[in-house]
Order: C-alpha cells, then structure tokens, then sequence
C-alpha cells in the first residue's frame, strides 16, 4: 500500500472517531455549550487542555523553527510553556473561582463596565481568528501533501469535521474530543522521534538522547563548516534582547488566550482546576521536551541527505521531488556546479525549505516505514483540528454571549442564546473556511500580531482585575487602550513592507526589539497607565470590592464545600 | 488624595489564607524567571561555557531544563495549596 492510501484510511479512521464522540457527548443546554457543565474528570481535562493549547504551530512548525534557529529556538520552547506558568500560578484558579462562561465576562463584571466587555470580546474574535488561520495552513500543508487534493477541498472537508461536532456538542462534545486528540497527536509525535532517535544515537528515549549524545556538538560543527550559524551557541541568529523580549511576550501573550483560560471553567472546582494544570503541563511537556530533539535530529539529517550532494541525485529522492511540487522545497544552482550548497543565511546559500516541513518530513527523509509518515501526517491534523474547534467555541460565545446576550437582548431566552451561538458558531466557520483557502499573505506577521496583542491587552487586565482590588473601570479602560494602540501602532510600523506595502519598513525596530517583542513594552505601558489612572478616579463600587474579595477567599468557605470537607473528616 | 478605608469583608482567618497564597505564588514566580529568563537567556553567555553531558548548560536549560522545572513549578502550588486547604480548615475548625 502507498503512503497516500495508509494516510487516507487513517484520517479516516481517526475522522470517524471524533465524530462518533461528539454524537456521544451531545448536549442541549448553554450551559453545557460553553463550558462542558463543569463535570469533566480532571486527567481528561488535562489532555483536552493541552490538545487545545498544542497547535498545528507546536506539532508542525514549533521543531522547525528550533532546528534553524538552534540556541534561539528557546524562544518557543521556553515562551509557550513558561506562560503556561503564569495561567496556572496566576490566573487560572481564580478565574474558575469567579465562575463565569467567558473571559470577557470577567473583565465586564470585575470592571462593570461593558465598553471593558466589548474591548474584550473584539479582542477575543481578534485573536481566535488569527490562531484559526493558522490552523488551516496547517491542514492545507497535510491535505496537499498527502492525500494529493487540492488545499480548497482539504479545507473544506477538515471545517465540516470541526464544524460537525462543534455545533452538536458544544464544549462538551469538544472537551472528549480534544482529549482523544491528544493522545493522537502525542503517538504520532513520539512514535518517529523514537525511531530517529534509535537510528541515530542508539538511544530509544530522544528527551534524553538529546543531551547524552554527541549529535548536537557534531550538528554545531557541520553547521559552521558549512557556512551556517552555531548550532548550540546563544543568541547567533537573534540578540540577547530580542530573545527575552520575544520570550516573554510569547509568555504573557500565551496566558491571556481566551479559548485556553475557558477550559478552566469545564472542572468541578478551584482544586480540580490546579489539578488540571498539572496533567496539562505534564502532557504538554511530553511533547515540548521531545521538540528539540527532533530538531536537532532533523536537522542533522536533512544536511546530512542533502548538503554538498550532486544536485540531480538529490532531485531523485522521493520525499523531496513529492516537496518540491509542493513549493515548500525549492533548489537553485546559483554557482552551477551541480551540487547543493546548503547555507541557511549566507549569500551562497541554494536552498529555500519551508520551516514547516521539517516535522512532516522527518519519517521520509529518516526512511521510516510508511505507516509512520501516514501516522505523522494524522497526528498534524489532530493538532490543527482540536485547536481549531476551541478557537471555533471561544469566537461563537464571545459574540452570542458576551455581545448578543450580556449587552443587546438580556431578556434572551436559554433557546434563542443557543441559537445565536450555533449561528455565529457557523459565520466563525465560514471565515475560518475562506482564510485558510485564502491565507493573508502575511501569516507570520498576523501571528506575532496576535501574541503581541494579546500579552499588551488581556493579559495585565486579568492579572490587576484579580490581584489589585484597587483597580478601576477607568484605570482597565485607559490600560487596555493605551497598551492595544501602542502595540498596533510599532508593529505595523516595523512590518510596514507587509502591511502597508511601503518600499522600506518605516521603523526597523522599536530600540532594538523586533515586532514579536514589542508586545512586552505595550504590556509594561498597560500596567503603568492603568496603575496612574486608577489612582486618580474613584475606586471601584463597594459590590465589586466584596465580588474580588470573594475570589480571594478559599474555595472551603462555599457551602457545599463546607459540608463535604466536615464529611470527609469525621 | 487621601486614601479612603478599603472594604474589607474576608475574615482574619481567610486573610491568613489570601497572605500565605500570594507568599507562595511569589516565590515560585522568582525561580520561574531565574531559571527560564535567567538561566536561559540573561546568563545564557557564561553558562554556555559549563559542559552539561553533549551539550551546554545553558543549551540543556533553554532547550529542556527550563521546561522541566516549570512541571515542577505547578505541582508544587498544586500539593502546597492543597496542604494550606486543609490548614485553613484545621484553624476555622479551631475554636
């Protein structure tokens, strides 16, 4: 059987799958649409979290980037779980305290104000969007590659599995989906870092053959001879300054997701929401610790199968030729000697790879059985599609709760909010559907966009909203707008080629740090305006002291729990 | 501008709990910047001079290590606030 039959047949089978447990969870009342009504069990949570968190960019593009960047991949590495810190630490079990659906229905009611709520939900739509985009470039890069169908109908056929069990099941649907995904994505990522790994060091646990083989140190070598940066050397391919800023926005920009803090609100109570952090950690850390491993294997094979080779001979490869026809991989004898000169960042350089690449092809370029592939290639799918269905959840309710319900029609029945959230559920869908077959041509920089924004704009308003009681509605206002429209700004002006399509980018840099660190600086402007300004308009109404108050206090002081805890200790 | 009195509803006892949370959340926020920003990337030059098996110290941690200590960061807050739960119960149930 080829390749493309075993993959067909297993996107199929894994398909079936998850349509089959969204019928099963179906659910019927709003309740359980957006937030699983609150009876998931805590190691199932903790999977579906991280399928959620863990997206086409952590499966396809996170060892990619790592394998060109080296050293300065940590950025991803250390940025997307290092902020899953700060959601943990920081936000998630106070927000499950506060019992809400929605992260804009916490900035509304924290700061009784629904201009706050509005800017929160635009923020929220804003950002799903994004992260939805770059899920269907996801899938497209699958479908293309190996079912051979055109990226329209991949898409196509990947929304209306997403857009099946999203609108029977709701968040309920998603939460069991999402956990089974996980374990998809987590097979398909270890089972061919197993295989590289014994291959190429002898050692069948990659976390560890990482560090206790040479392969790095041989990787860093090859890597110069050839022309290339230091493998194993800091801050070789960005400063010392981009990689903390870029770090540290992708930490705060990560805790202010909103489709990830909604899962904290699918666990009985603020105990199982701590719980869930840690299996959701755990999980997630088996694939991030695993990353750089495939990376750096990666990388050493594809130099080693294609660098300095006759040019014709490598064209006969058949991953590569199936590549190139993809566009993804492209080769251009510059000084005609018909032999790749590979380079990555000289002058000299004949390769242009697509970044994303690197994972799916690992299995081919490593000679792995066919099945591997066929295995890598669902689990990418996976990836893309559970993120996608959260987003897909996160985007429908801020528009039928947040907008529709908390602010136009406060009389709308349990029906008609379902109702309007399988609607915009649907619009979500169809936009999501028309940017993946039309991706902007600047994906990348929509991206940094949306972290940039996110650590700028929700993240500080939820911190301050949960450990500043002094906090106002003026002070979250001025803050978010101030720390939005900054960011918005020095971004656009550095990525102004992309954007405006100037001939120059009017500002190279905003002192040094790049577009996808600037969002730390709007994050810093947004704490100071908001501190300034809330100290000098009135505090917050004495109802909204007590509600904040009430999220400090432990959660044994409900009533219920109470009454189990004197069960429990008799 | 004077500061007027604050609203203060939470008991001396849910105090104590609110105050040993935030001493804990603190702490644990500082290894999480020392060792991921700091180890990683402000310190990433010398330590980058320390052998750690095949590779170097401040590559492991970057790459690894860094990850590593933030699992055990949450599990931490996970047992220690269940161990301050049952604390805070001990004490309402004092007297």
């Amino acid at each position: 059987m080829s390749v493309e039959v075993i993959t067909i047949i297993m996107v199929l089978f894994t398909f079936a799958l998850y349509t089959g447990i969204g019928w099963w969870s179906r659910v019927k009342d709003t309740s359980s649409f957006y937030v699983a009504g609150q009876n998931v069990p805590t190691v199932a949570n903790g999977a579906a979290i991280a399928a959620d968190w863990m997206s086409a960019a952590s499966f396809i593009s996170m060892a990619g980037l790592v394998a060109f960047l080296g050293y300065d991949g940590t950025i991803y590495l250390m940025g997307w779980t290092g902020g899953y810190v700060l959601l943990a630490l920081l936000l998630a079990p106070y927000l499950r305290k506060f019992g809400k659906f929605t992260v804009p229905d916490f900035i509304g009611d924290r700061f009784y104000s629904n201009s706050a709520r509005t800017v929160a939900a635009i923020a929220t739509i804003f950002i799903s969007i994004t992260y939805i985009s770059g899920q269907m470039r996801g899938v497209g890069i699958v479908f293309s590659r190996y079912l051979q169908v055109d990226i329209i109908v991949g898409v196509l056929i990947g929304m209306a599995i997403v857009g099946f069990f999203a609108l029977l099941g709701g968040m309920k649907g998603i939460t069991w989906t999402q956990a089974t995904q996980y374990f998809v994505i987590i097979i398909a990522f270890l089972i061919p870092a197993i295989a590289i790994s014994l291959q190429l060091t002898g050692n069948p646990i990659p976390q560890l053959a990482l560090t206790s083989s040479d392969i790095v140190e041989r990787l860093s070598t090859i890597q110069v001879d050839l022309g290339m940066t230091e493998y194993m050397a800091p801050f070789t391919n960005l400063s010392l300054l981009n990689v903390f800023m870029i770090a540290l926005a992708l930490m705060a920009g990560t805790a202010g997701l909103p489709h990830v803090i909604v899962r904290f609100y699918t666990v009985k109570n603020v105990r199982a929401a701590r719980w869930s952090a840690v299996w959701a950690i755990i999980f997630i850390a088996l694939l991030y610790l695993t990353a750089p491993a495939v990376g750096a294997f990666a990388k050493y094979n594809l130099i080693n199968t294609i660098a300095d080779q006759p040019l014709e001979e490598v064209q006969d490869i058949e991953w590569v030729s199936k590549w190139e026809t993809t566009g993804l991989l492209q080769f251009d004898d510059l000084n005609g000697d018909g032999i790749v000169n590979f380079a990555e960042g000289s002058p000299d350089n004949e390769v242009v790879i697509d970044k994303d690449i690197m994972v799916l092809s690992t299995p081919e370029v490593a000679n792995l059985a066919p099945f591997i592939i066929a295995l890598v290639a669902t689990g990418g799918l996976a990836a893309a599609l559970s993120t996608a269905s959260g987003l897909l959840i996160t985007m429908s309710s801020a528009v039928s709760h947040d907008i529709y319900y908390r602010i136009f029609n406060k009389e709308a029945s349990e029906q008609q909010r379902l109702r309007v959230g399988r609607l915009s559920l649907l619009v979500a869908l169809l936009i999501a559907a028309y940017v993946g077959i039309n991706p902007p041509g600047f994906a990348g920089e929509v991206v940094a966009l949306a972290f940039g924004l996110g650590a700028a704009s929700l993240f500080p308003v939820i911190l301050l909203g949960i450990f500043d009681k002094r906090m106002n509605k003026e002070g979250a206002i001025a803050g978010i707008l101030s720390g939005l429209i900054f960011t918005l700004v020095t971004i656009s002006l550095i990525l102004s080629r992309t954007i405006f399509g100037t001939e120059e980018a009017i500002i190279d840099s905003f002192f040094g740090i790049n577009a996808q660190g600037v969002g730390v600086v709007g994050m810093v402007i947004n704490f100071i305006v908001s501190f300034i300004v809330s100290r000098n308009t009135p505090e917050p109404p004495i109802e909204i002291q007590q509600l904040i108050e009430n999220v400090r206090a432990p959660e044994m002081d409900n009533s219920h729990f109470e009454a189990a805890a004197t069960k429990e200790s008799e | 501008m004077g500061e007027p009195e604050r609203v203060q509803t939470l008991n001396e006892k849910q105090n104590w709990y609110w105050k040993k949370n935030i001493k804990f959340i603190s702490g644990l926020l500082v290894i999480w910047f020392l060792v991921g920003l700091g180890g990683g990337v402000l310190f990433a030059a010398p330590l980058n001079e320390v052998p750690f098996f095949g590779v170097t110290l401040s590559f492991w941690i970057g790459h690894q290590g860094a990850i590593l200590v933030f699992i055990l960061l949450i599990l931490s807050y996970a047992i220690r606030m269940d161990k301050l739960d049952r604390e805070y119960f001990e004490k309402k149930h004092e007297n």
